[in-house]
Order: structure tokens, then C-alpha cells, then sequence
């Protein structure tokens, strides 16, 4: 006859990085139950379009969190820019591409070395976030900012990236490349690892359905949900098929992310090689009056922009709908059963983002 | 099953230089369009007072009466925008980072000392910086 | 030129869950439920989506209306609808996992119902 205790788990964590508190509710080692709560970083930032003026706004969704910071501003503009009418310039859009999946690499890399570290793996998170530092000098030097680009505005780009740098760019992704080929091996062949993953954290196909899992969580479960199909920015003229694994666990979500880091390099390619040349920016006139709902695939899955604007040049609301946030379900059903050791492990396979859950 | 995959790599950077670089004794990585810190030329402000209006993060304080331009420091987001609206092209983002603080200070405040030049005697000449 | 068709229903309440319902048979899954403030009326948008097919439905409803929570046919949506009440202070009512205002703490109850800035002073002393 076993007790029922309730563990708290977070939001401060050896192994969490990540402002999250779940109370897990254990039978001896196993999780019989969690429930998560959140709200230890809420800045109510979508309350913010009453104050700043939408063109301002944009660094706000920037800043709603810093690793895909990005995407957050290029969705928004592109609401914007869908309310508004405005035609972006193609090589906006191409840039802005370029930009999103540099953000996608080292979003990605810092998550491995984050999963690598919830194992206890130091070694290999150093080497992750050493791989990633190299995205990072690319993202410095063409937008100004490391973590936080702010080179999107609507109605197109502020930067523009010369010829001669996007060639450099490509040239540079050969030998990252061949560092990636090596660090992926470790993620999918290592034995250690895979006995730490493997079989852990299970979400069959139709949960991962139900439940709205969105992104790598659902394609690790062989759910190909990937926004970038609808063909936003340059996807539309770039062929490329989502990755999905079958394996529905901790592993498969790990080996979608580990793909994905090879896809994203080919979309640059891709990208740097049909860029066409032009204007960056159009000019922007009026404010918005109507409503869009605006999405965009950020490495952690769908992303909703929901922007309401009445004519005047403060919105009435913008609703941002993070990917973590829809994941939750999917990591509350996952944690049922599960051992407490695993824990950490599948807290972190759903790759949360509590600063962009929150808001 | 990869054997000694990840012995390889760990063996591999034992041969290398750092990766990392000791910080505070050595600068910091820099390129040319970093974002580190905004600088003003006090010389040529106008006191219009855009760049406090626009600045997201509410960190830029005009003063029109006493000419003065005041930044704090710790507020900035360094988001660049303050310099993309300024009208005369008075503010500027330097690539070094603000440097870090043991205590709440860093309200920079700059005397303006930009004068407005006297038109020729035509009309009144107006108030000082209305821009 | 649209990216993707807004495709938006306004809706009565009492026809919400029948709607819900018919969206659940035909494999659609919940992107997200979201509330507007208009003066004193609520505004609460319910996206589905099915194949990067985008649907939209929309009720309006006085601030302090109960509404049925859907969280029968979609059972992820708790966290929505908690988020709603925690922020908003919509009763929602019949919640699978009800949290009763803790899912996100907040200082002030229902901060976005009267959204407080900080004052119109000099911008530092704000």
C-alpha cells in the first residue's frame, strides 16, 4: 500500500531552466499526476498596444522573449502588414527568411544543450552552446544584436545583408556543418543517451493531435504540422518537406530537432542562392483598421499573432499565442506514469519557453 | 550505436585553443553594427523631444526649459530606435556595451548646448529648440 | 493578397458547443481561445484549425456572462480557459481542470480587465 505525496517541482531547479512550477503527485517513484501553474515572469506585455503605437510595438514582441525573438517581430509585422494591405518587397521577405532560420539554429543547439544538461551531460551542452556561439556571430553581425535582432519593421527590414556577406555566410555553413554531423551522431547514436530518452515521456499520434500539440512535440509524435507550409515570407518559393519521426517519445522529439538543424541549413542555401535583389522596406501609411489572425513557425512549434487594430494608430489588442502554451496538455499527459527521474528530461523535451508562455 | 562518438569530440577540443574568452581582461567581441550603448551630440540636438516619445522602453527624458538629455542607462533596451526617429541625426549607437553596475545609477545627463542659429531679421526669432 | 483566408463565424453562445462539436467530428484541433476587451462587452475568439485550413469562431457576451467551457471535446483547452479567467475574469464554467485563478499568478485579480499604466509624469519618474 503506497502514500500519495505531492512533490513540488520548480519554478527554481538545478535542472530547469525555466520558470515553471508543476506539483507532482507521486506514488512511491512514479508520477501518478501533474499539475502545472505558471505566472512567475507575467508582464502582461499585450496590454502594452494601448501605450506604445503599433510601429513601436514591434520591439515590444520582440522582447517577449529571447530566443525566438525573431519570429515574435515578424509575425507581428506580418499582421500588420495583412490588415494594412502592404505589398513587402521580395527580398524583405527572403531576408527576414535567412533570419528565421539562423533563429532556428541556435534556438535549436541551445536546446540540445539544455537536454543534454537535464541528463547530467556537460560535456556535450558545452559543445551545443559552442556551435551555437558561431550562429550567434552571424545574427551579430548582420542584424546589430545577438539574442534580439530588431531588424524587423513592417512593411519590410531595417538591415540589409551586402552580396558579399550572404556568400561568406554559406561558405561558413560547410565546416558547421560538419561540426553538426558530429554533435547529431552523439544525440541519436549515443548509448547513454538513448537509454535516457528512449521509451520516455510517451505521446501517441492521436493525443499529440487531440491535445494541440504543435511543432516538434507533435512532429516527434508523426504529427507533420509545420506552418511553414502555408507559405509565409520565401517559403513559398522553397520546396521543403516538414520533419516528422514516429517514434512518439523523448528520442523522436530530439531526432526532429536534430533534422531540422540540417533542413534549416538547406533553407538558407536554398534562400541565399534565389535571393533577389531590390528594396528592403515600403513605405507605411495610415494605421490599421481590421483583424488577422497571423501565424508562423517558430522553432517550437505554431505561433499566433492575433492583431485588432480600429483605425487609430494605437491597436486595440494583440494576442500572442506561444507554442509552449498549447504544449502543455501534451507535457501534463506525458508526465502521468512516468518516473520521477525522468522528470526533467520530458519537462524539457517539449522544449518550454516560459518567458514567451507568460507573456 | 555510435561507439567513443562523443569521446572523439571531447578528445578533439583538448588540442584546441579556448572557446571562450576571459572576459572582463580581454574585450569583447565586437562587430561594426552591434547595438552596445547610444550616444548623443549634444551639439546638434534640437530638444524635439522624438526620442522620448518613441522610446519603447521610456528611458530617454527631455528637459526643453533646462536643455538637458537625460538616459538611464539600466532602462534602455538598446532597440536603436531613438536613433532611426531623431530629425537631425544628433544620436548615435556606439558598439561597446554600457559597462556593468554595482549600484542603481546610470542616468547620464548631457547638457545641450546646441543654439539655435539666428535667422536673418526678418521676423521674431522664435523660442529656443522648439523643433 | 492573404497569406491564409480568415475564415470567421460570429456565433451565439447557446450554439457555441453545437458548433465546437461539429468542428471536433471533422478533425479540426484547437489553436487557440482568446478574449477582446470592447468597452463593456467581451469579445472571445475560439481558432480551430484542420490541414492549415484556418476557422474562426466568435461570441460576444456581456462581462460577467458564464460561458460553457469545451474542454469535453478538447481536453487541452483548460489552459486557455484558465488563462481567460485569470486574466479577464470570465467564469467559464465546467472546466476539466479548474484552477480557480492560480494558474497564473497574478498580483492584481483580473489585470486586464482595467489594464493600469503607470502615470503620465516626466517619462523616468513613472
Amino acid at each position: 500500500m503506497s502514500r500519495k505525496i505531492v512533490m513540488p517541482f520548480g519554478p527554481q531547479h538545478p535542472v530547469l531552466p525555466e520558470p515553471i512550477h508543476i506539483d507532482l503527485v507521486l506514488e512511491d517513484e512514479t508520477v501518478v499526476e501533474a499539475i502545472p501553474s505558471i505566472g512567475y515572469v507575467h508582464r502582461g506585455l499585450e496590454t502594452l498596444v494601448a501605450k506604445r503605437e503599433y510601429p513601436e510595438y514591434v520591439y515590444i514582441a520582440e522582447r517577449t522573449c529571447g530566443i525566438c525573438s525573431f519570429i515574435h517581430g515578424m509575425t507581428f509585422c506580418q499582421g500588420v502588414e495583412q490588415i494594412m494591405d502592404l505589398e513587402v518587397p521580395p527580398r524583405a521577405l527572403y531576408l527576414r527568411t535567412i533570419w528565421s532560420e539562423y533563429s532556428r539554429l541556435h534556438s535549436h543547439l541551445l536546446w540540445l544543450g539544455c537536454f543534454a544538461d537535464s541528463m547530467g551531460f556537460e560535456n556535450l551542452f558545452m559543445n551545443s552552446w559552442k556551435l551555437r556561439e558561431s550562429v550567434l556571430d552571424v545574427l551579430e553581425e548582420t542584424t546589430g544584436g545577438r539574442v534580439i535582432q530588431g531588424s524587423c519593421k513592417v512593411g519590410g527590414v531595417r538591415k540589409d545583408i551586402p552580396d558579399t556577406v550572404l556568400e561568406r555566410m554559406v561558405e561558413d555553413l560547410d565546416p558547421f556543418e560538419s561540426e553538426l554531423k558530429s554533435l547529431g551522431e552523439v544525440f541519436l547514436k549515443d548509448n547513454s543517451i538513448c537509454s535516457r530518452t528512449k521509451g520516455v515521456g510517451r505521446l501517441s499520434r492521436k493525443d499529440a493531435y487531440d491535445l494541440g500539440a504543435v511543432g516538434p512535440t507533435a512532429r516527434g509524435s508523426g504529427v507533420d504540422i509545420d506552418l511553414r507550409k502555408t507559405g509565409y515570407a520565401a517559403y513559398k518559393d522553397l520546396s521543403f518537406e516538414p520533419v516528422t519521426s514516429a517514434c512518439g517519445d523523448c528520442y523522436g522529439r530530439c531526432e526532429v530537432r536534430v533534422r531540422e538543424l540540417f533542413s534549416s541549413v538547406d533553407l538558407i542555401r536554398k534562400a541565399v542562392s534565389n535571393i533577389p535583389q531590390g528594396e528592403i522596406e515600403v513605405k507605411v501609411k495610415g494605421n490599421p483598421d481590421g483583424e488577422y489572425f497571423s501565424r508562423a513557425e517558430q522553432p517550437r512549434g505554431e505561433l499566433v499573432h492575433y492583431v485588432k487594430g480600429n483605425g487609430s494608430k494605437y491597436l486595440v489588442r494583440s494576442r500572442i499565442r506561444t507554442p509552449t502554451l498549447t504544449n502543455v496538455p501534451s507535457l501534463v499527459k506525458m508526465l502521468q506514469g512516468c518516473e520521477l527521474a525522468d522528470v526533467p528530461v520530458i519537462v524539457l523535451s517539449i522544449d518550454p519557453c516560459i518567458g514567451c508562455m507568460e507573456r | 550505436m555510435a561507439f567513443f562518438e562523443m569521446a572523439r569530440i571531447a578528445m578533439g577540443t583538448l588540442f584546441r585553443r579556448p572557446a571562450t574568452r576571459r572576459y572582463p581582461a580581454v574585450a569583447a567581441k565586437q562587430m561594426p553594427l552591434s547595438r552596445g550603448h547610444v550616444t548623443i551630440d549634444e551639439s546638434r540636438c534640437i530638444s524635439c523631444g522624438m526620442c522620448m516619445r518613441k522610446c519603447p522602453a521610456e528611458a530617454i527624458c527631455v528637459e526643453k526649459e533646462e536643455k538637458t538629455w537625460k538616459i538611464d542607462r539600466l532602462r534602455c533596451v538598446v532597440c536603436n530606435c531613438c536613433v532611426e526617429v531623431c530629425p537631425v541625426h544628433c544620436l548615435f549607437m556606439d558598439t561597446v556595451y554600457s559597462p556593468a553596475l554595482t549600484e542603481h545609477a546610470g542616468v547620464d545627463i548631457v547638457n545641450i548646448t546646441y543654439v539655435k542659429p539666428e535667422r536673418p531679421a526678418k521676423k521674431e526669432t522664435a523660442e529656443e529648440g522648439s523643433g | 493578397m492573404k497569406i491564409e483566408e480568415q475564415n470567421t463565424a460570429d456565433i451565439e453562445l447557446g450554439a457555441l458547443i453545437g458548433r465546437v462539436e461539429a468542428l471536433k467530428e471533422a478533425g479540426f484541433r484547437l489553436v487557440q481561445i482568446h478574449c477582446t476587451k470592447l468597452d463593456d462587452r467581451l469579445e472571445i475568439n475560439y481558432s480551430f484549425d484542420r490541414n492549415y485550413e484556418f476557422q474562426n469562431l466568435r461570441i460576444n457576451v456581456g462581462i460577467e456572462t458564464e460561458i460553457p467551457s469545451i474542454s469535453g471535446m478538447y481536453w487541452g483547452s483548460f489552459a486557455y480557459e484558465n488563462e481567460m479567467h485569470d486574466l479577464f475574469g470570465v467564469q467559464v464554467k465546467g472546466m476539466n481542470i479548474d484552477f480557480h485563478g492560480t494558474f497564473i499568478r497574478t498580483a492584481k485579480k483580473y489585470p486586464f480587465r482595467e489594464p493600469e499604466f503607470r502615470g503620465e509624469g516626466p517619462c523616468q519618474e513613472r
